[in-house]
């Protein structure tokens, strides 16, 4: 940590900051903002930063557009049982470019979640949650867990049968909580099932929610500034060095690149597969008489719900796929290695790939009626899983054998090709 | 710390924290409580259902508090074979005789009590219903015998109006 506390001061420079103008001293001196801007634009960046590494970006683009086009659909948008799904299909047929609108925003929502699996498995394999960037990663799975919620909730409110069974399922799962669990279901549905109070309210949060994402972002780059980002070498670097460059022009000029190259499979999506990730059943009107056939949540939570219905008992079922998400908050202390980057850890690195296959299984069996094969499928899957981060982790930091990490970014560039540079510095370690 | 007598201070200083707790879970309270069900939800606490129409085998289903209520008209052998159950092999133990008064009528909540979903009529191992979100298993008598689901389907407080009406709630 010594090093550190020297980073932090070398970082001081930001606030040496002046502006040139006259009246940009006399605002700065009153309000920062241009301190701020300095900051932002000279923020140094390590230098061998990977595409893995714009995803960052791409989820900022992903939140702003779903408030612009949020906020443009609730112009159009009746939150009522009686009238919310006529509204929706008002909003696709007559409203001037609704239908744009409306399927950007449904499919944005998936894009959001594509990007953010990316981004956390970018931060599993470099090990960018270890410390000191254990807050960023908190504020990661808190950001994560609203995600989750404002979908769930956006999703309810077309009032199809997807929509209405959807929310009756997930409400329920509050049902298992021992002795207060119903008084908790009838409290969320504001009825004895879900009903237009519970569409009013769930408009409600669904509307709110993003701009709490939107705090928790700030927070979430702010914790990042402090240490700097971490690199897909997992090694301390100096901040400005050899190692860093500016994060403008350099980043932003990277990170545009790529959410140009994501903006493409987005608008593929928007134009020509707008309803692919969609169900059906979710285009007719929900009816609490009738569930249909077989309930799916979206794509992107198939994995939990997999593990849900893996365990069969109700409670048990609702504690294992909480827990498959908290387990990731505690993450930082149940990896014990001191080694960031998988590029170092080849044990680890194999039993990172087998996660990745581990939570496509249960995505593809969350999916699927839970019966027969699919249900020993998700099973061994939910057992891995959970495997993987309560005894894979721990054991692994004490067991493995590493590779040797070189000492800065450019060291393996200048000294050759990394092996020999490694080679060098057998006895370097990480702090 | 060596002064451990308790002041005036102290005392008002604790005082004061305490009467604005009180008054902040009194603020809280209307806020949390909104979202209970209402007095218009709560109005339609009861459903009158004529079921003069429903021969034995079939099913009729009603919304009642927005929910789907089952009737059924039992069979000879849906109540032999309800009533023949033992209750070791129940995961929620009810007798047949406790869940329908008059053994033709069976009247209950049509929801599973896994999470929520509609299970489907003459369905699954035991001849009663399936549910097809996560496969609970009900027998003829509604009782819970395989599957996710903790609990028997719920019967709700019902009574015979005359020989043809039904009055739930």
């Amino acid at each position: 940590m010594q090093t550190q506390l020297k980073l932090d001061k070398e970082k001081m420079s930001d606030h040496d900051y002046r502006p040139k103008s006259k009246v940009g001293q006399w605002f700065n001196d009153r309000l920062p903002l241009l301190t701020l801007a300095n900051h932002l634009t000279d923020y140094p960046t390590p230098k061998n930063l990977n595409y893995w590494w714009t995803f960052g970006g791409i989820l900022t683009f992903c939140l702003i557009t779903q408030i612009v086009t949020g906020l443009t659909l609730a112009m159009h948008y009746i939150a009522h049982a009686d009238m919310a799904f006529e509204s929706v299909e008002h909003i696709m047929r007559d409203v001037n470019y609704g239908w744009l609108i409306r399927y950007i925003h449904a499919n944005g929502a998936s894009m959001f979640f594509l990007a953010v699996y990316i981004h956390i498995f970018r931060s599993l394999f470099y090990g960018s949650y270890k410390s000191p960037r254990e807050i960023i990663w908190i504020l990661g799975i808190i950001i994560y867990l609203l995600m989750m919620a404002a979908a769930f909730m956006g999703y309810v409110l077309p009032w199809g049968q997807m929509s209405f069974w959807g929310a009756t399922v997930i409400t329920n799962l509050f049902s298992a909580i021992p002795l207060v669990g119903e008084g908790i279901v009838t409290w969320l549905w504001g009825g004895y099932s879900v009903d237009n109070p519970t569409l009013t309210r769930f408009f409600t949060l669904h509307y709110l929610i993003p701009f709490l994402i939107l705090g928790l972002v700030v927070l979430h780059i702010w914790a990042l500034h402090v240490p700097g980002n971490n690199n897909p070498v997992g090694i301390d670097i100096k901040k400005p060095s050899k190692d860093t460059v500016p994060f403008h022009p350099y980043i932003v000029i990277k990170d545009g690149f790529a959410l140009l190259m994501f903006m493409i499979v987005f608008a593929f999506f928007v134009f020509y597969a707008p309803n692919i990730l969609g169900h059906a059943d979710n285009y007719i009107e929900a009816n609490p008489m009738v569930t249909p056939a077989h309930i799916v949540p979206e794509w992107y939570l198939l994995p939990f719900y997999a593990i849900l219905r893996s365990v069969p008992d109700k409670l048990l079922g609702v504690v294992a796929m909480l827990s498959a998400i908290l387990i990731l908050a505690v993450l930082p202390w149940l990896d014990t290695s001191k080694i960031r980057s998988a590029v170092f850890r080849p044990l680890y690195k194999q039993f990172y790939w087998i996660l990745v296959a581990d939570v496509l299984i249960l995505g593809y069996v969350g999916a699927m009626p839970a019966e027969g094969l699919y249900l020993l499928i998700a099973r061994v899957a939910t057992a891995y899983y959970f495997l993987h981060f309560l005894v894979i982790l721990p054991v692994l930091g004490f067991k493995e054998k590493t590779l040797p990490v070189p000492l800065s970014i450019t060291e393996p560039v200048l000294g050759g090709s990394p092996n020999l540079a490694a080679a060098r510095n057998k006895e370097s370690k990480i702090e | 710390m060596s002064e451990k007598k308790t002041k005036r201070r102290d005392f008002l200083f604790t005082a004061t924290t305490a009467v604005g707790a009180v008054g902040a879970a009194a603020v809280v309270w209307p806020m949390i409580d909104q979202m209970n069900p209402d007095a218009s939800v709560k109005a339609l606490a009861s459903t009158e259902v004529d079921v003069s129409s429903l021969t034995p085998g079939n099913t009729l289903t009603v919304l009642w508090r927005g929910k789907p209520v089952f009737i059924r008209r039992r069979t000879q052998e849906e109540i032999d074979e309800a009533r023949s159950v033992k209750m070791e092999d129940l995961i929620h133990p009810e007798k047949d005789e406790d869940r329908a008064k008059n053994p033709e009528w069976l009247v209950m909540l049509g929801v599973c009590t896994h999470l929520g979903c509609v299970p489907l009529n003459d369905k699954g191992d035991y001849n009663g219903w399936f549910c097809p979100c996560h496969g609970s298993h009900y027998d003829t008598s509604g009782r819970i015998r395989k599957g996710p689901a903790p609990w028997n389907m719920e019967v709700p407080k019902y009574e015979f109006v005359d020989a043809n009406t039904i009055k739930i709630g």
